[in-house]
């Protein structure tokens, strides 16, 4: 063997050892990418807060969180928004989990809405997540001076969050203007923002709802129990199947709770979000539902067909 | 061809296996406005099976209220998801899409053919592994092609797929198609790809995008998805020297104190002998901290916490790097730079500049040359508006580590920020350090460095009219 042939056989060699040692899951590249944006946001900015908002997604978000500060604590708050009308069981996993973790959890609820009696029953979904969720969490990003907010938004979700960046400036009025966002090269991501402006981070952009799902699998990180199937008292109305979550919830004339096997793809205000049947009650079933779905994961919920483009003006209006 | 088997078909064990060795492709597809780059990658998600039903009948709802391809669905507006895109038939913003196949996931960068167009494709390319350029095969080559072409060999990319998009609207004539290749070969001869493949295609029909097309009956090249899954993804990466940027010290206790970062490129293990750029002093990397563990090693992509065996002084904005392949440190750039801002820039502006994990004061010294978008070739400049490429040398209020551009694309890559908006105004790609200059150079940058920011301004002008 000639001394160049021989040279590159060992290069080869070596090149192909790297590139076994190289190549990272892709569940793997997404956590180190996140872990990056949270460490990133804790550098740069002055008073950062993480959403939570019980799901599936930030119990991601937390898990991560956790990863990227370890073994040092959480350096910021969580904030649940508490719209009053969230799934009993989620409020009781939100705070077993803050209790377990030792989180700094901080909860708001809109009093004006509470005075008002403002839910989603009464008031229609958009009334609802306006005053409840949009205005909710303006006052409580405004009353504690967060400048930097993370959620757990995915580009996959929907059309418009598909153009949100991984860093999101918000105005004073916590508005998106989706014609002044910031290009985000490389890994660079621009902090930098004026008196009253704020950033909402997105450290789950590039997840889909497949990588959510196979990454608590792997993790095995904790979520809600509404997520595997049971059976639960639900009602049929609009083609959605309704969880009769507690006594609020008005049944019309002939309508009778009926035990089904249902679960949940998404959690959110138990009146405006749909649950379906499925016999799924392990992490692999419901990987094995999602890869053979055909509906949307958004389907179960109504505040995306509250009219075309109804997510891109809540979005401007400050809905996260 | 099979896009995704069911869990079922084939066991839950093995699926998971599969998904776990996937590798992702980043890409960038770009094009001018109407040739059909929207309906392209709407066609990539169709096919692939990426769309849902409840998504499919919205798409005929908007298609009749906002399609342009009259009773057919129009795939575009599965990309275009802003409601002025969906009313004016454009796409506004870089959108970046998810689609994956037994072989392999991608990240499609979706970036607008007009409006913006150099910040938003040098921001898709930054990260993309492969481009695809899409040609009009009616209109032929243009001077968007050219430009798009330019950008994104000035990024890095390597490897591009010439889209000949519309081959139903000629014919499938196989002359057209040869013509349009040969004159790109023509045209990128000099920016140095390693590979073109051309696939003639319908993006409209679906022909050659993921299924193969019948009508040309000369081309047995492939679908464009078949090219997607086999390229070659970073091996270019694979034999760069090890760099962290430390982004955040984590000393929870007086008994760890740890560097945290993602790892820019190449590899590390404890034992390694490592150098701390800018200040220069060297140390051994002792641990390698996850919250998982500690690791045998690490490598490019990955974010740990790296615990050195001395009490070194490191901080945030600091890159700790191989020991025997040391990172460049200076307080004077010389930058490729994108000029994204609507503000003009002239030589002396005062911006901050963001590399790795440093922001610093920056000053923008000289504006050597304007490149010429189409051809590449500079030419003078005063000032840059919005859109502009070009040289220029950029002093920055203390030295930072970088390497160049050429070599790393993530310790080569900056971005400067307006001191007054904070938006980010332009993209910059570090080059090789220019050989030394006349000897009364040196001087004048100490004393930029050192001068009070009016002062800055002012000898900047001097040097830019001396021509630094």
């Amino acid at each position: 063997m000639s001394a160049a042939s021989s040279a590159r056989a060992a290069l080869t060699q070596e090149l192909s050892q790297a590139q076994r040692h190289a190549r990272l899951t892709h569940l793997q590249r997404l956590e180190a990418e996140s872990i990056h944006i949270f460490r990133e946001t804790v550098a740069e900015t002055e008073h950062p807060v993480m959403l939570y908002s019980i799901g599936k997604d930030s119990s991601v978000l937390l898990h991560l969180a956790l990863k990227a500060f370890a073994p040092g604590r959480l350096p910021f708050p969580l904030l649940h928004v508490d719209t009053t009308w969230k799934f009993r069981e989620m409020i009781a996993f939100r705070d077993q989990r803050a209790k377990e973790l030792g989180l700094d959890l901080l909860v708001h609820t809109n009093p004006d809405g509470l005075a008002k009696g403002v839910g989603p029953i009464s008031h229609g979904s958009e009334v609802h997540t306006d005053v409840m969720k949009t205005q909710a969490l303006r006052q409580a990003l405004d009353k504690h001076k967060f400048d930097a907010a993370f959620g757990g938004a995915r580009r996959d979700e929907e059309a418009s969050r598909a153009k949100e960046r991984i860093v999101s400036l918000r105005t004073a009025q916590h508005r998106w203007d989706p014609k002044r966002q910031r290009a985000e090269p490389w890994h660079l991501y621009n902090m930098k923002k004026k008196r009253g402006e704020s950033l909402r981070i997105f450290p789950l952009s590039n997840w889909t709802e497949l990588d959510i799902w196979l990454y608590i699998e792997q993790e095995n990180i904790p979520i809600v129990p509404l997520y595997f199937a049971k059976e639960r008292p639900v009602v049929e109305r609009d083609g959605q199947l309704l969880m009769v979550d507690d006594e609020r919830l008005p049944l019309e004339p002939g309508e009778a709770p009926q035990m089904r096997r249902v679960r949940f793809r998404t959690l959110g205000c138990y009146p405006l979000t749909g649950a379906f049947e499925s016999p799924a009650t392990t992490l692999p079933e419901i990987i094995g539902e999602t890869l053979a779905a055909r509906t949307s994961e958004r389907q179960g919920r109504v505040i995306d067909k509250d009219g075309a483009g109804a997510m891109e003006r809540k979005k401007q209006e400050g809905y996260f | 061809m099979t896009i995704h088997q069911s869990p079922e078909t084939f066991g839950y064990e093995a699926f998971l296996a599969a998904h776990q060795r996937k590798e992702v492709l980043r890409f960038i597809a770009c094009g001018s406005v109407d040739d059909g780059k929207s309906t392209l990658i709407g066609r990539l998600l169709h096919d692939t099976k990426q769309i849902f039903d409840d998504q499919i009948s919205a798409l005929q709802r908007d298609s009749r209220k906002h399609g342009t391809q009259g009773e057919e669905v129009d795939l575009a507006l599965l990309v275009d998801g802003l409601q002025a895109e969906r009313e004016q038939g454009i796409t506004i913003d870089v959108a970046y899409r998810f689609f994956s196949t037994e072989k392999r996931s991608f990240i499609v960068a979706d970036t607008p053919g007009h409006e913006q167009y150099t910040r938003n494709m040098a921001t898709g390319a930054s990260t993309a592994d492969l481009a695809v350029i899409l040609v009009d095969a009616r209109q032929g080559l243009t001077r968007q092609t050219r430009r798009h072409a330019l950008l994104v060999s000035m990024l890095g990319i390597k490897r591009v797929a010439l889209a000949v998009n519309k081959m139903d609207l000629v014919g499938w004539s196989q002359t057209k198609f040869e013509e349009i290749l040969a004159g790109f070969n023509a045209f990128t001869r000099n920016l140095g790809f390693s590979e073109i493949r051309a696939i003639p295609l319908s993006a409209k029909n679906g022909d050659n995008v993921v299924l193969p097309g019948t009508a040309a009956t000369w081309y047995d090249g492939g679908t464009l998805l078949a090219y997607l899954e086999e390229v070659p993804i970073r091996e270019e990466a694979l034999a760069a020297p090890f760099r962290m940027a430390v982004q955040w010290v984590n000393r929870p206790n007086s008994e760890f104190r740890g560097y945290s970062g993602r790892i820019a490129s190449g590899r590390v293990r404890p034992g390694d002998s490592v150098t701390i750029a800018p200040n220069g002093r060297t140390s051994t990397v002792a641990r390698i901290y996850t919250a998982d563990g500690d690791l045998a090693e690490a490598g490019e992509d990955q974010s740990v916490t790296i615990v050195l065996a001395d009490q070194v002084d490191a901080s945030r904005g600091n890159v700790i790097a191989a020991a025997d392949r040391p990172v460049q440190v200076s307080n004077t750039l010389e930058v490729r730079l994108f000029w994204a801002s609507e503000s003009p820039l002239a030589p002396g502006a005062a911006l901050l500049a963001k590399i790795g994990t440093v922001t610093t004061n920056a000053t923008v010294t000289a504006i050597r040359t304007r490149i010429d978008p189409e051809t590449g070739q500079p030419g003078p400049a005063e000032q840059l508006t919005a859109n502009d490429i070009a040289d220029v040398t950029i002093t920055l209020d203390r030295p930072v580590a970088f390497d160049p551009y050429a070599e790393n694309r993530e310790t080569g890559g900056l971005i400067l920020i307006d001191r007054e908006t904070t938006d980010t105004a332009a993209l910059g790609l570090v080059q090789a350090p220019r050989p030394a200059e006349p000897k009364h150079a040196a001087p004048v940058v100490a004393e930029v460095v050192a001068a009070k920011p009016e002062a800055r301004g002012l000898l900047a002008k001097l040097r830019g009219l001396l021509g630094g």
